[in-house]
């Protein structure tokens, strides 16, 4: 199962600088970043190439860092082609807590990765309506 | 395990006896002191007519600020060439406090701190690595003396530097401790961080003191260390450390009513409370050549517990220090003391040990900010939890100081370490 890296991080300037400079001296390759805001503080979230040793890269600098299991899957890069996906989830009553999304290079497609409760019904119910989920490795490489 | 036994256990009566008798020795030596005897003169008091214990509320109180004035020597009761040592308290609300003592003193001194580590169960076969700051304050040359008087080998450590002190304790085997809690908790996370299960260093007892601190924070430190942990309680004008020590029960400290003579106080009156009842502690030196000090008010929070203890010893015993009367602080017209804070903290395993409270005022509102770093093992990656942990924090600390607080959720390691007695109160409110 995809996995992202979840930061802590404050309100403050200079942070994305620090963890993007341990992840980057570590040859640790960024796919996608966003970041989701509470006021003082909020969660920064990343997918890399190599989540693990990222994420560990980044814990032992001190900063509170773990990995969040995910779904990413495979949409058209083309008008309607999220909406798709996303009727089907909200079909079957599945809320989606976070998410973001970035198009695949050279192709004329799309990753949308979000987190939910329930990652088996969600990867089942798209997979059942023929959406084609990514793995690990297929995700960290595109 | 007695240091002591025949004065540990002395009966009540003879106890009372051993005190008038040596309070009547202290008032007469103290009446030679330029401000004793000044104070005696304007309160028309004569030392003869002082005949029982009972008398001794017709004393008037000795505060810091009369120690203060008396600076440097007034108090003094020997000829300076009886003086073997001084110490000094460290001044961060004004002018220092100095403390004299004569050979006697320092050795009286070395005994009750020796009487006090035996009553935890300490003996010649331990290690005792002593990690309070030596030098003027009293904590680190107090109980090194008392270690070495009992027999253990020592460490003078000294604060600070965690890498060295984990050698040590690898090296030399270290089985007891003497730290302030606030240090004993960052270090333990220092020993986890190097990839050593703390609990596998093998020490066994901590003596905890020199900074306020809850029964929670014990339980913490003794859960990360493996170890027993013992409350101990002294001032330098009583000595430093030494003055009440708990025993292996640890229900309460003994106060070691040999030594010193005391009285629980309402502070706003001045009036004496029965035991049990919780007031500020007045304590009067009745075992010390150099400087005699008759009802000095420590402005420490406590109660007597009226109750002997199973232990066997007679020395009536004192609860944990609640507070101080001038650390308590006031916010929107609610007291609310430190420790209560902390207690909330210590529970919540989300946040680390490190914390901050600060006080400022906004649009003539007192506002409570507590600064706490989240504890980077619990962090589950969704804004979700951190909500419920905010939220978790603000109803429990609300429950307790009916304040309602601001939490300040930070990175870990954000706040600066303890490698001593903590700054933990930053009061920005102006007047």
């Amino acid at each position: 199962m995809p996995q992202q890296i979840s930061i802590f991080a404050e309100n403050k300037p200079g942070k994305i600088e620090r963890i993007s400079g341990i992840l980057g001296g570590n040859n640790i390759n960024m796919r996608a970043i966003t970041i989701a805001d509470s006021g003082d503080y909020g969660i920064i979230k990343i997918l890399v190439d190599r989540p693990v040793d990222g994420c560990k890269a980044l814990k032992d600098e001190g900063i509170a860092a773990t990995l969040k299991e995910i779904v990413a899957v495979r949409i058209d890069d083309s008008p309607g082609g999220l909406h798709k996906a996303a009727s089907e989830l909200a079909k079957n009553d599945i809320n989606v807590d976070d998410a973001y999304g970035f198009t695949i290079r050279g192709s004329h497609e799309a990753v949308y990765v979000f987190q939910v409760k329930d990652i088996k019904k969600t990867e089942k119910v798209l997979q059942e309506a023929g959406f084609s989920l990514l793995g690990d490795n297929e995700l960290y490489f595109l | 395990m007695f240091w002591n036994k025949e004065v540990e256990t002395i009966d009540r009566k003879a106890l009372e006896q051993l005190q008038f008798k040596k309070l009547s020795a202290a008032l007469r030596s103290a009446a030679t002191t330029p401000f004793y005897k000044k104070v005696f003169k304007e309160n028309n008091i004569s030392v003869e007519k002082i005949t029982s214990l009972d008398h001794l509320i017709d004393l008037p109180f000795t505060s810091k600020a009369d120690l203060r004035l008396s600076y440097p020597d007034g108090m003094v009761a020997v000829p300076r060439s009886e003086i073997i040592r001084l110490h000094a308290s460290s001044g961060t609300t004004g002018k220092s406090t100095v403390i004299f003592y004569t050979a006697k003193d320092i050795a009286d001194w070395a005994d009750l701190l020796a009487r006090s580590m035996m009553a935890t169960g300490t003996t010649r076969d331990d290690v005792f690595q002593n990690m309070m700051g030596y030098g003027l304050f009293t904590g680190g040359l107090g109980l090194h003396y008392g270690a070495e008087r009992l027999g253990c080998m020592v460490i003078p450590a000294s604060s600070g530097n965690s890498l060295k002190q984990i050698q040590l304790m690898q090296d030399f085997r270290t089985t007891v401790i003497h730290i302030t809690p606030s240090y004993a908790l960052h270090l333990g996370d220092v020993v986890a961080d190097q990839g050593i299960n703390t609990p596998d260093l093998g020490v066994k007892k901590a003596y905890l003191g020199a900074e306020p601190y809850s029964e929670e924070t014990r339980d913490k430190i003794q859960e990360q260390w493996g170890l027993q942990a013992y409350n101990s309680y002294g001032l330098s004008e009583m000595n430093g450390p030494g003055v009440a020590f708990e025993c292996e029960l640890k229900n309460g400290m003994h106060l070691w009513e040999d030594f010193y003579i005391m009285e629980i106080i309402n502070p706003d009156t001045g009036e004496r409370l029965p035991d049990g009842e919780a007031g500020e502690l007045v304590i009067t030196h009745v075992n010390r050549e150099a400087m005699p000090i008759i009802r000095y008010r420590t402005r420490d929070l406590t109660r007597i517990i009226p109750e002997q203890c199973p232990c066997g010893r007679t020395h009536r015993r004192i609860e944990r220090i609640k507070g101080r009367t001038d650390d308590m602080l006031i916010v929107g017209g609610v007291n609310v003391f430190p420790s209560q804070i902390e207690s909330v903290l210590m529970k919540i395993p989300e946040v680390g040990n490190n914390y901050q409270i600060v006080l400022d005022r906004h649009e003539n509102l007192d506002r409570l900010h507590i600064r706490v770093e989240l504890y980077s093992k619990m962090f589950q990656g969704d804004m979700e939890g951190l909500n419920r942990l905010k939220k978790k924090l603000v109803e429990e600390l609300k429950a307790l100081i009916t304040v309602n607080p601001r939490i300040e959720l930070l990175e870990p390691g954000s706040l600066p370490p303890s490698t001593g007695k903590a700054v933990r109160v930053i009061d920005n409110r102006k007047i």
